[in-house]
């Protein structure tokens, strides 16, 4: 029952692979094997696994299905973007040192309040994790208490993100509105062109990755992880027990918010643009997939899940951007109705029984 | 003996139907009490409202004689004392029975106390010792989804002894068993009566009979008749609208 | 201000004087005759005499005076009234409209306004319209009187109004003879009258009349104005409200039409169906496919258009429909979250092929005469677009009340929805039904496609702008209660017109959905929820 079991030590195994051989093939070998973009593009995989990660510790242990995880994401992504647009100082388009470009432009003539700080590195890093984590306090202790669960709890966390999107579109938003934010020079000094500095964010996801899932792994192996179980398997019979349902809930849902902001965080700088368009339902609904593809309720699975559905997003949006949605339209459906358990759990079960009776055809997906 | 809990008047209605109407009830502390009647006569509600999951419209619901029960959730009057087993055995499936029974031990409920828990050997112990007082030991490891209906009986009853409540309300729990368990179940409850209170609702006559106790025949949601069996089994309503002629 | 008043009194004593006179057609011509001569303030003087004169040569000579037209002749002194005709300047006798030739380059020179003066003519031009044949000018004209108010023409209006036959014309012109009173120095009691005209006239500019009377010296004044403008004030609350109202009823209206078919997969299936917006989405390009059709082939057929894709788009959404529940749905029933992501996966793929077939871009579905178009009642202006899906969303949801509640299809629908091992042993054929209940909630969200294609854009994405809207409406009003999604929609699309006013439509919108997550919290099952013994295990 230890933290790192077969499973995790696969994986994590993989991941440190990836991790050295990923900068040393761009940054030290000559001709450069592995390309810049390539560095950046992976990084962002492990944003977007961490991101798999924290959902799957709501859904996938709690049973919580959040659509609106990628809101917590996005503020993450907003709260380093903010201190990333205060780095800039006066090199930006109109050269003034005090506000961002797009303030300028929308006559602006102080920063807004909650702006202040964020020319902080450890300011907008405590905001990182407090903005999201604290959103989801909030909404969560109302929804909780009030014990709105299933798909109403869905619904209107999908409606949170949604009414999110329509504010931050919002120029009066201070938030850059539907440009959002970009643009970016540096962080800490680093050249975010560079690709030392780009290395070093991949390296940085993947020890946020590596770190994500302990984390996980931890609070699921806990006696508090069965209790979040026993709420996903039979809420009401938790309650007979005398657990406060509510606040486990509330803890769960806190800290998975908090791991998606971190995700954001380091997804803004090495995609080198934070925008509402992050705080669409479209996108928060894809996160699920992600899990439900990799295996819910595996942590592992759910990593492996969001690379294998953004790395064909990627290789189809530029090879047949038409068949991109039907792919993802077709896994969808494909993932529910045959393979509950996701990629992990038929990989498993394959493996468990040595002899498999019929070959299983996970290749396909 | 002192009171363990006292319902005074209570009432109850789903959109106008009088699920329970001006319900007054008496359990003493280390009582066993069956409480008996058609379907409909609001005993599943009367448990609802004990345990905190429904609010009575009106009436008073006292525990302890001091504690007011309309105000706690299911939560809370757990903490305060009582168990309670479902009319379907619901364990958690897809956890191992030891867990379940874990899961259920009179320990600190809170999030600290729970994600920082280290387990015991005294803790162990008292894990076996309930297996083997449900007769559960041999399949310790399985899922509790996969145990039969009778098992997860056991199962249930096992978790609600884990709790050690003061109070045990048990919805039905021969359903589902065969009579030589069903005379088990009725020996169990016997011997755990005195050191805790326990209120059955059962329908099955032969298991009431052998849990030889007072008997309450609730009818349309308030007391027809209480008395030992024999005595309520002797009332005319009693027998018009539950035992039958 | 003091500066106008202080002119118009000047005028008005000139005016006064001279009307007791009467002018004649002699007078007229020696009024004209003098307009050259002395300042700005006598040549205002002399514009107040030529309207007072009546003469149906003063509207065409002062609009000539106005424009800088009206011209003296440098070689005989004679007015004339010069126009440009394809860059040549061409006079006309401004008495006799007779033509004076050619004027040679600076042979005239034009007589001399300055803004205020202008302001002068403008007032005189609109009482001299008044005395009009065409009621429709006379009515413009005392308008313009009560816009501008101007003491000289006191007189004129009431002169006017003993006339006038026209009831509106009538009316406009009291309003223009309360707002003049009110303007000069008549007395107190002049004045009371007038306030308590312009008191029933509930609009911006007897407002603006009344306004700075409450600061007026007379304590009397002040206090029937003050009282006026209050009065005037709630009126217009009143009137905006209503707007409002009308405002939110359209918009839940169209929020109806787009949740009601989910009322019946959501709220009677219990089935998460994200696809609906695109099955919505389904039915407007459905009706772009007919108005293509008839206008390529039948075009006398366009104002039926609508007509002939409403069967079209049920049957085809709810074809789709059957389709997602025989394909998809029926393999997860009682799994709810499984079912939002296939129906998930379901949308993108419909959106894509219709993005495939008709491209990403926006498409045009044209307005019937009928649906175009707007009347007025009191204050308000109603479009007959608007008015058109609120009928419609009405009918469709009485239509689906009576197939609900009256018709055996309806009974098995609530039949297998609330005890489906039950029903199937009573010899109803559950798959059957439940094919054909998702199949008529999908056709509903088709009808609602032919609706809001008439408002709204026709593009790949309709859809997806309506999902979570749709579900707020039925999650709100209470799922399994078509009643609730009736008034889920219009309480949603009146709160959010109430709304926008104060803070925009944006951030409206953002509140509304605030409070229905707010609302959710405290009644989880909504507005109307379906109350009994807690189920859940």
């Amino acid at each position: 029952m230890g933290l790192i079991d077969r499973r995790m030590g696969i994986f994590l195994a993989g991941l440190f692979i990836l991790t050295v051989a990923i900068p040393v093939g761009n940054l030290l070998i000559d001709g450069k094997p592995v390309p810049s973009y390539l560095v950046s593009l992976f990084g962002k995989y492990l944003c977007y696994a961490l991101l798999a990660v924290a959902l799957d510790l709501v859904w996938g242990y709690c049973g919580i299905l959040s659509l609106g995880h990628g809101a917590f994401f996005a503020l993450g992504g907003y709260a380093m973007g903010m201190h990333l647009m205060r780095q800039i100082g006066d090199r930006g388009v109109y050269a003034n040192p005090d506000l961002p470009d797009f303030m300028v432009f929308l006559n602006y003539s102080e920063l807004p309040w909650f702006w202040h700080g964020f020319d902080m590195f450890w300011f907008a890093c405590l905001m990182v994790m407090l903005v999201p984590g604290l959103l989801a306090f909030v909404f969560g202790w109302f929804a909780f208490r009030s014990r709105v669960t299933g798909v109403y709890l869905s619904i209107i966390t999908q409606a949170m993100t949604y009414a999110l999107m329509l504010a931050f579109f919002r120029n009066e938003m201070g938030f850059g509105g539907n440009n959002g934010l970009t643009d970016f020079k540096d962080v800490l000094g680093f050249n975010l062109q560079s690709d030392s500095t780009r290395a070093g964010l991949f390296i940085l996801s993947a020890i946020a990755l590596a770190a994500g899932l302990l984390i996980a792994k931890a609070i699921t192996n806990s006696k508090l992880g069965k209790i979040l179980i026993a709420i996903r398997d039979s809420e009401s019979r938790t309650r007979f027990l005398g657990y406060r349902v509510e606040e486990y809930k509330l803890f769960v849902f806190v800290v998975s918010a908090m791991m998606a902001g971190v995700a954001g965080a380091l997804y803004t700088p090495q995609v080198g643009i934070i925008n509402p368009g992050e705080f669409s339902p479209a996108n928060s609904i894809e996160i699920v997939i992600w899990v439900a593809l990799g295996g819910r309720g595996t942590l592992v699975g759910a990593a492996i899940g969001a690379f294998l559905v953004a790395l064909t997003k990627t290789l189809l949006t530029g090879w047949l951007p038409e068949a991109w949605l039907f792919a993802l339209g077709a896994l969808f459906i494909f993932v529910t109705l045959f393979m509950p358990t996701g990629v992990l759990g038929v990989i498993e079960s394959t493996l468990r029984r040595k002899p498999a009776p019929k070959p299983t055809q996970e290749a396909s997906v | 003996m002192s009171v363990q809990l006292s319902l005074d008047g209570v009432c109850r209605s789903f959109d106008g139907f009088k699920a329970i109407n001006n319900l007054s009830l008496t359990i003493e502390k280390g009582e066993l009490r069956a409480v008996i009647g058609p379907n409909g006569a609001g005993k599943t509600t009367m448990m609802d409202i004990i345990t905190g999951k429904t609010r009575p419209d009106e009436g008073e619901v006292l525990w302890n004689q001091t504690v007011d029960l309309t105000k706690t959730d299911e939560a809370g009057s757990a903490r305060l004392g009582i168990g309670r087993k479902f009319q379907k055995p619901t364990v958690f499936e897809t956890q191992s029975v030891k867990t379940n029974i874990a899961l259920s031990l009179k320990e600190p409920r809170t999030i600290w106390a729970t994600l920082f828990h280290r387990s015991s050997a005294a803790e162990d112990a008292r894990i076996a010792e309930l297996l083997d007082l449900v007769k559960l030991s041999a399949v310790a490891d399985w899922m509790a989804g996969d145990l039969s209906h009778g098992q997860k009986q056991w199962l249930e009853i096992g978790m609600l002894l884990a709790q050690d409540p003061e109070l045990l309300l048990v919805d039905e729990p021969a359903a589902g068993m065969t009579d030589a368990e069903t005379m088990r179940t009725a020996d169990l409850l016997r011997s755990i009566a005195g050191k805790h209170t326990v209120v059955v609702v059962e329908h099955d006559m032969d298991f009431v009979r052998a849990l030889n106790c007072r008997v309450t025949v609730l009818h349309q949601g308030h007391v027809l008749a209480e008395g030992s069996l024999d005595h309520v089994s002797a009332n005319e309503q009693v027998i018009e609208v539950y035992l039958g002629r | 201000m003091t500066h106008l008043r202080s002119y118009l009194f000047t005028v008005l004593t000139c005016v006064a004087g001279l009307l007791a006179t009467m002018a004649t057609a002699q007078d007229f011509d020696a009024l004209v005759a003098s307009l050259p001569d002395g300042n700005f303030d006598d040549r205002a003087a002399v514009v107040g005499q030529i309207a007072a004169s009546g003469d149906d040569r003063a509207v065409g000579l002062l609009e000539a005076l106005s424009d800088g037209e009206l011209q003296v002749l440098k070689s005989d002194g004679r007015l004339v009234i010069v126009t440009d005709v394809k860059g040549v300047d061409i006079a006309a006798d401004a008495l006799t409209g007779a033509e004076a030739g050619v004027v040679p380059r600076r042979g005239a020179s034009a007589i001399r306004v300055n803004n205020s003066l202008r302001r002068t003519i403008g007032a005189a031009i609109g009482i001299l319209t008044l005395s009009s044949p065409d009621p429709a000018r006379r009515l413009t004209a005392a308008e313009a009187a009560f816009r501008a108010p101007d003491p000289d023409q006191l007189d004129l209006l009431q002169t006017a109004i003993l006339d006038e036959t026209d009831p509106r014309v009538s009316a406009a012109l009291k309003s223009a003879i309360a707002a003049t009173t009110l303007a000069g120095d008549s007395t107190v009691a002049d004045k009371l009258a007038a306030i308590a005209i312009l008191k029933t006239q509930a609009n911006q500019a007897a407002l603006g009349i009344l306004t700075p009377l409450v600061a007026a010296p007379d304590a009397q004044i002040a206090a029937a104005a003050a009282d006026a403008v209050d009065q005037i004030e709630r009126t217009q609350k009143l009137w905006s409200g209503a707007q409002n109202v009308l405002f939110g009823i359209s918009l839940g209206s169209v929020l109806l039409l787009a949740a009601i078919g989910l009322a019946i997969t959501f709220g009677v299936m219990g089935v998460i169906n994200m696809a609906h917006g695109e099955l919505v989405m389904i039915g407007a390009y459905t009706t772009f496919a007919v108005q293509e059709v008839i206008r390529n082939s039948f075009p006398f057929l366009f104002d039926w258009s609508l007509l002939i894709a409403a069967p079209l788009a049920f049957l085809m959404a709810g074809a789709v429909g059957v389709a997602i529940e025989r394909g998809c749905v029926r393999f997860l029933y009682g799994r709810p979250l499984e079912t939002l992501l296939a129906t998930w996966g379901v949308s993108l793929i419909l959106q894509q092929t219709v993005r495939s077939i008709f491209g990403p871009n926006n498409r045009e579905v044209g307005n019937p005469s009928w649906m175009s178009g707007a009347f007025d009642i009191g204050h308000l202006t109603i479009t007959y677009n608007r008015l058109w899906i609120f009928v419609f969303a009405l009918a469709v949801f009485a239509i689906l009340l009576f197939v609900m509640k009256k018709t055996p299809i309806g009974l098995q629908m609530r039949a297998v929805t609330q005890n489906r091992a039950m029903a199937a042993s009573m010899g109803i054929r559950t798959g059957w039904v439940d094919a054909m209940t998702f199949g008529l909630g999908a056709g509903i969200a088709g009808l609602a496609g032919v609706a809001l294609s008439q408002i709204d854009n026709v593009s790949p994405n309709l859809g997806q702008s309506y999902i979570v809207d749709s579900f707020m409406v039925v999650v709100f009003g209470g799922a399994g209660n078509i009643w609730g999604t009736l008034a889920g929609a219009f309480s949603i699309g009146i709160a959010n017109k109430f709304l926008e006013p104060y803070s925009g439509a944006v951030l409206a919108k953002i509140i509304v959905l605030v409070c229905i997550i707010l609302f959710i919290q405290k009644r989880p099952r909504g507005l109307f929820a379906v109350k009994g013994r807690a189920v859940d295990g």
